[in-house]
């Protein structure tokens, strides 16, 4: 059950008041608690009737304390019952002789006959004189005590105690006695004992409250183990709630949100703005989704995209380049962006084209790759991503920062190594130490922006750009528990998990 | 890549711990501590993997870009050099050692329309063993893997010198025309049938397609006719090299010029260690249809000049311009402080194809002064926040649909066609849905075009739940959209359904009142919302909706989307069960 109820165990068998208060008064008088055995003695009432009252007892809360014991008990058989009303079948037969005798026959037809007349010629109360004339006759010869059945009456009192086990066994070798296990109530007084029973209110109600009844009422106690209703409501999603925390994160350190909400993207922005050559695996089929329609794009700031072809494919602003054929085509081919870098770059050549003012970004949003799929893998995943833009920023800056951003999410033990990314140089994975698995983990990537890249957008040369990215859907599987990325994004998610999960607090 | 004891002696490295630090401060990836034995364990089960060595190996990830350690010949040699215990070796590229002409590669025009490009290099008195000889091959491959973009750039073809005779001739034949014994076959074949009998090998039906399609294909012979190599494809069997090669012809042809160039100075550089002079590569002239020469291969060293200043204000540390030269000499830079104030000259060898700019330079300096040695520090930019208004909005009215007692699904925003067309009784050329080119499944065929199919996917998934079943999504879902520079844009929806016996479009009906109530919209038909029937979307467009259980939705006068109970066709085709009303809305006209 999941609503607290009422205890209302033996409801059934409640007795009425003038019983409990009767077994409340006994319960009264003795010190250190009674049978209810006693009690069914005492009150000359069935046992099972005095068990109902101890259970209506205890459902008023702290009336009485009773403990269930069990005890070895004599108890008469039908016959046995029989005999304590009416008299033994010897005694039966002996009542039944007048002074002047009976015939026999007439003697045998009696419903105590046999049994009687044997018992009772062997215990030498009557004699039979077979000689006598009208045929055998039967004669009282002593006057008698019927002690059987004065021992089976002790024993229905409830006195069986005062018979010895001779006395017993005998009888109930005669079937008229047996032994029995009867479970009993020792009953004390509780801590609210009262020989009144008032009725026991099940909740406050408004008449109550308006009246003043309640001061008089006693009211049935509720059972604190079992769950509440569950509150009617809807529930975030963990991802989405993860999410919250990550922007409140970044609005806290003063980031700014990029506009990520065009998921499809050109490869010009997706890869060549980011200075990440036309032939570069990332840009295959097997990695990214291109698409068929509409497959190209078909606006660019035109001397912008001669600046990117020509770092590509000569060099310049102090680079190598990459040498080699750079093609419009390509940049042209519209795909679902592989990052959120490409929002990223759109921004800061949005800035250079102003006079230059440091800024801070941030995006969580939705990047596709068309990957191979597994437990922790699907074809969409969001990136979260930070970027920062000002004059003289160093890696120490870099690190410096990543180190409060990790602190917000309870991470302090950071270090740092050296990676590979086409735009960033340097760059650095990030690997905090994880308590639990006693082992360096990769928690993100970071880097700061080639100058091949800043360079052409016209950002004024001593402008560095440091950047760094996350996934989303890594620390809210770590933080609820799934291992399976399946359970947590998309159709198949459990809805019993999403009702189940708790808040989000990252630091904690 | 495996390293074993050995190697790791040679760099001075005893305990694991020590090298897996070194690793990490160099920017590799110790993937595992495994041996021989294990691998084969692993691999190929129990049985063959006894009597197998027991001898510790560490296996090695490279970084992307530095082909200079794809090796265990480079790697090492870095690492000796990172620690100090080997000095860069000068690699130079000599002359034939009998004064006799170099060998001579001639590149015909016919090549100019598959494969414009070649160079060419010799070995000379190489001495293989089975380990040396084993990472040559393995060099090949990975470089045809990596910077040979799996031979569609460059393809790398190597010769035993002394089986055949120059010069060389690089052209192109009709496949008919080309007939000789290729590698690992007993007899000679046509280029064409070879093209068929690829088609089944596991390794080689991957390059077919790059000349497949191609008039003429690019073959290599010698001055008597013996074919090298058919690249990107297959070398000849008659030139192949083995354990007791003295002598080796390495010829690159490419479509990419520079790639073929830097690929070739990688193989070279990395396996003239083991030549009778080390780090001499012989050259080998290439000469061009229009009768240009040049001479392979380059072997480029270049001089960089720039300050400890830069280096420190880029890196963050103070450093003494002494002290920057000596770091990068530990990177194979070797560097030198020029004299003129704190300018440092770095001379960046051919190994460095990755040094393209002083950027480079600088990380080099960071990792060898150490990432996690440079003090943390945070800038001093002074920034306001701002939010997106369109999430701001997004995350202030899921809050409110929670408490309005509906739970927030979060679906994919690719799916298959069917799911937004014909799932939805749509039609696919109505929907202006965005299309991928290239899915692995019908998963990814379109972007969405609505949240509703996401959603009623999360009810199918979740029809063990009790009843009712209150869902909502706000998202993104793609149009296509021709203003837009790339031709399609995001919109962002709000989508609820409520899934129960009864349809309970009251229901979806009041959470579109109280949505309303929250955007501060009144009920009215002019400045504020109201829901009309549309029957005509029902029967000619927009049939997702039960006939006459359908309402278009107003507000200020303009429709911004519908709801109602769902086609019993629809409730089916998702495989459901129960009635089901749903409610679709743009929130940006909101903002």
């Amino acid at each position: 059950m999941i609503f607290p109820v009422i205890v209302a165990q033996g409801e059934s068998s409640m007795a009425d008041n003038g019983l409990l208060e009767s077994v409340l008064r006994l319960v009264e008088k003795v010190d250190g608690g009674t049978d209810s055995q006693d009690v069914a003695a005492d009150l000359g009432v069935d046992h099972q009737v005095i068990v109902g009252a101890v259970k209506s007892l205890q459902a008023l809360g702290e009336v009485i304390s009773a403990e269930q014991k069990s005890s070895r008990h004599w108890e008469l058989t039908g016959e046995g019952r029989e005999i304590a009303e009416q008299g033994s079948h010897e005694a039966r037969v002996f009542n039944a002789i007048p002074d002047e005798g009976l015939p026999q026959n007439q003697l045998m037809k009696m419903p105590s006959g046999k049994v009687g007349f044997s018992k009772a010629m062997s215990n030498k109360w009557i004699r039979l004189d077979k000689a006598h004339e009208g045929g055998p006759r039967v004669f009282k010869t002593v006057t008698i005590e019927d002690t059987v059945r004065d021992k089976l009456q002790l024993v229905q009192k409830g006195q069986s105690a005062k018979l010895e086990d001779k006395e017993k066994n005998e009888l109930k070798k005669r079937k008229l006695l047996s032994e029995v296990t009867v479970k009993s109530y020792w009953i004390t007084k509780g801590s609210s004992f009262s020989t009144t029973i008032t009725k026991q209110e099940t909740e406050l109600t408004p008449e109550m409250i308006a009246s003043g009844s309640w001061k008089e009422k006693k009211f049935k106690p509720y059972n604190f183990e079992a769950m509440g209703v569950a509150p009617d409501c809807g529930h975030l999603h963990p991802l989405m709630k993860v999410r919250t925390q990550f922007r409140q994160i970044f609005l806290e350190m003063g980031f700014t949100e990029m506009p990520t909400n065009n998921f499809i993207e050109s490869s010009f922005w997706n890869f060549d703005s980011l200075f990440q050559p036309q032939q570069h695996p990332a840009r295959d089929q097997h990695d990214t989704f291109f698409i068929s329609d509409p497959a190209l794009a078909h606006e660019f700031p035109q001397d912008y995209l001669e600046r990117v072809k020509k770092v590509h494919s000569e060099g310049g602003y102090g680079s190598q380049g990459y040498k080699y054929d750079w093609k419009i085509e390509e940049a042209q081919k519209n795909l679902l962006r592989t990052h959120t870098t490409a929002v990223s770059a759109r921004m800061l050549y949005k800035l250079a084209q102003q006079k230059f003012t440091p800024v801070k970004y941030f995006s969580i949003d939705r990047v596709f790759r068309n990957e191979t799929l597994d437990a922790t893998h699907l074809a969409e995943f969001h990136q979260i991503e930070g970027v920062v833009a000002d004059y003289g920023l160093t890696l120490g800056n870099l690190m410096g920062i990543l180190h409060q951003f990790f602190t917000k999410l309870g991470i302090t033990k950071l270090r740092f190594k050296p990676a590979y990314n086409p735009y960033t140089e340097p760059s650095m994975e990030v690997f905090s130490y994880h308590e639990g698995l006693k082992k360096w983990v990769e928690v993100g990537n970071s880097g700061v922006f080639r100058p091949e890249m800043l360079l052409p957008m016209g950002l004024p040369e001593g402008v560095s750009v440091i950047a760094w990215g996350l996934s989303l859907e890594r620390p809210t599987m770590i933080k609820y528990g799934i291992n399976n990325i399946r359970e947590l994004v998309g159709h198949k998610v459990n809805l019993q998990m999403v009702y189940d999960s708790p808040i989000c607090r990252l630091d904690s | 890549m495996y390293l074993n004891n050995k190697m790791l002696f040679s760099i001075h490295i005893l305990a694991d711990e020590e090298f897996d630090e070194l690793c990490f401060e160099f920017g590799l990836e110790l993937d595992e501590i495994t041996s021989e034995k294990e691998i084969l364990i692993r691999e190929q089960g129990g049985e063959k993997a006894e009597g197998a060595s027991d001898v510790v190996l560490y296996k090695i990830d490279v970084p992307a870009n530095r082909y200079d350690l794809l090796c265990l010949e480079g790697l090492v040699r870095g690492l000796q050099v990172f620690k100090e215990k080997l000095e860069a070796p000068r690699y130079k590229r000599v002359s034939p050692a009998d004064g006799g002409e170099p060998q001579r590669l001639v590149i015909t025009e016919e090549t100019a329309s598959v494969r414009p490009h070649a160079v060419a290099a010799v070995l000379r008195n190489i001495t293989f063993t089975q380990e040396r000889y084993e990472s040559f091959i393995e060099l090949q491959e990975k470089l045809h893997q990596n910077i040979c973009r799996k031979r569609t750039l460059v393809a790398i073809g190597t010769h035993d010198l002394d089986t055949i005779s120059g010069p060389f001739t690089y052209t192109a034949k009709p496949p008919g025309e080309i007939r000789f014994k290729p590698l690992s076959q007993s007899r000679e074949y046509t280029a064409a049938e070879l093209m068929s009998l690829y088609k089944t090998d596991s390794h080689l039906r991957h390059y077919l397609h790059i000349i497949e399609n191609e008039p003429l294909y690019p073959i290599i012979y010698d001055s008597n006719g013996i074919v090298l190599s058919m690249p990107p494809i297959i070398n000849g069997d008659h030139s192949k090299i083995s354990l007791n090669t003295k002598n080796i012809f390495i010829e690159c042809t490419a479509t990419d010029l520079t790639k073929a160039k830097i690929t070739l100075d990688m193989v070279v550089t990395m396996f003239s260690v083991y030549c009778d002079e080390p780090f001499t590569v012989e050259e080998a002239e290439v000469v061009y249809p229009d009768g240009r020469l040049s001479v392979y291969p380059e072997l480029a060293y270049r001089t960089e000049t720039l300050s400890g200043d830069f280096i420190n204000k880029r890196v963050g540390i103070n450093e003494s311009a002494e002290s920057i030269a000596q770091l990068l000499t530990r990177m194979c830079l070797r560097s030198e402080v020029s004299g003129e104030g704190d300018l440092i000259q770095v001379e960046i060898p051919p190994t460095r194809a990755d040094v393209i700019h002083a950027c480079d330079i600088m990380e080099d300096a960071a990792i060898a002064y150490g990432f996690n040695n440079i003090v943390r520090s945070t800038p001093r930019t002074y920034t306001v926040a701002n939010q997106l208004p369109v999430n701001k909005l997004t995350e202030l009215l899921r809050q409110d649909l929670t408490a309005a007692g509906f739970t927030e699904a979060l679906t994919f925003a690719l799916c298959s066609e069917e799911d937004i067309a014909d799932k939805l009784r749509k039609n696919i050329t109505e929907t202006r849905a965005v299309h991928i080119s290239n899915p692995k499944t019908a998963d990814f065929q379109v972007a969405r075009t609505s949240l509703l199919p996401g959603l009623l996917k999360t009810i199918a998934a979740n029809r063990k739940m009790p009843l009712p079943l209150k869902l909502f999504e706000i998202s993104d879902v793609v149009l296509k959209d021709e203003t837009k520079d790339v031709g399609a844009r995001n919109n962002r929806r709000l989508c609820a359904v409520y899934y129960n016996k009864s349809p309970g479009f009251e229901v979806i009906h009041g959470l579109l009142d109280r949505v309303m109530q929250l955007l501060d919209v009144k009920p009215g038909r002019n400045q504020g919302y109201h829901i009309q029937a549309s029957y005509l979307k029902i029967y000619f467009n927009d049939s997702t909706f039960f006939p006459g259980r359908c309402a278009e939705i107003f507000s200020c006068g303009k429709s911004i989307g519908h709801l109602g109970v769902l086609h019993p066709d629809v409730i089916s085709r998702f495989e459901l069960t129960m009635p089901c009303s749903a409610i679709d809305i743009d929130i940006e006209p909101f903002l």
